[in-house]
């Protein structure tokens, strides 16, 4: 990756222009061509730097229900529960972590009932209890990370 | 997720009908066309016009239902492989002066109130850093601990392991793509 891809990143993180040219009004500011901007661009999303180039939903005002859940899952069992909680499309994300709930994932519903018996359903699957810390309220959003 | 429950009836772009709202809104799901005029070329997609794509994103980014247009990156692949939770025991009545400090420290990626789940689980403030090494990332939050209001608040900091499951939120069912 050369500088040019960096600032590309960098800017292109923070949104882009809903403009009719917003390849050119980036470029403008990076002192570079547009067609470079639009290449450099396609060769990182070919690359898989970047998964996806579009729009960040405020999923929540899009009227679905989220919650973080945890679990503490015995060490022997950890591939067993991985499967039972990846099994159900609800859930989105789902990372092992260090600490005595070592299981983290984001159930993501379109309604809290529905978050409620997924919940349900997991803890029978598994027989291990199921933790639920829905969001309470969001101070800052602004996952940026400088390349 | 279906179409009535995007809730289009209530954005005031007069302009598109909610089916084309709809179809607008599976169209950017997919991602932005990577070419000069992006806007224009949803627009012909969707045999509307390219000032109605506009403005109607621009309603979205109003009303907060887009937050922005932008992209999203493999972190992993760019080097930010250690992600950590760090999750506050706070006072409730400093919760917000807290989160405020923690939302303005450049490394904070992430910052949510969420409820304490007593006896077991004390913390009520998660917040994400994320980093390309862990010691980097215990490093920043020292270095956010200098605070005097954070310095001597409990906390816990939990890195991932591993991802077991990644996936976007997908929220409209007319888009057909498992992208």
């Amino acid at each position: 990756m050369d500088a040019l891809d960096k600032k590309i990143l960098n800017r292109t993180q923070r949104g882009i222009p809903i403009s009719e040219q917003p390849f050119t009004d980036i470029a403008k500011e990076l002192d570079c061509t547009e067609e470079q901007v639009i290449n450099k661009l396609q060769n990182m999303l070919e690359d898989g730097l970047l998964s996806r180039f579009g729009p960040m939903y405020d999923a929540a005002s899009l009227g679905g229900a989220f919650t973080l859940a945890a679990m503490q899952v015995p060490e022997e069992r950890f591939e067993q529960v991985t499967e039972i909680v990846n099994a159900f499309s609800q859930v989105a994300h789902n990372y092992k972590r260090q600490h005595r709930l070592n299981m983290w994932f984001v159930v993501a519903c379109e309604s809290q009932q529905e978050i409620q018996s997924v919940i349900k359903e997991i803890e029978q699957k598994s027989s291990l209890s199921v933790y639920d810390f829905p969001k309470e309220e969001e101070f800052y959003v602004g996952l940026y990370l400088p390349v | 997720m279906t179409a009535q429950q995007l809730r289009f009836d209530n954005i005031e772009s007069q302009t598109l009908t909610p089916q084309q709202q709809l179809q607008l809104f599976a169209a950017i799901e997919q991602g932005l066309p990577l070419v000069a005029k992006p806007y224009d070329a949803l627009a012909k997609y969707l045999n509307i016009s390219e000032k109605q794509v506009i403005s109607t994103i621009e309603d979205w980014q109003e009303q907060g239902m887009i937050r922005r247009f932008g992209l999203v990156i493999r972190h992993r692949k760019l080097g930010y492989v250690a992600n950590a939770m760090v999750v506050w025991n706070v006072n409730d009545k400093s919760v917000d002066d807290v989160a405020a400090i923690l939302s303005k420290q450049k490394v904070v990626t992430l910052c949510y109130r969420r409820p304490r789940v007593l006896p077991d689980w004390p913390y009520n403030l998660f917040c994400m850093i994320h980093g390309k090494t862990r010691s980097q990332v215990i490093d920043q939050l020292n270095e956010i601990c200098q605070h005097d209001e954070l310095a001597n608040i409990d906390k816990k900091i939990l890195f991932s392991n591993k991802a077991y499951k990644q996936r976007g939120g997908k929220y409209s069912h007319t888009s057909a793509s498992g992208k």
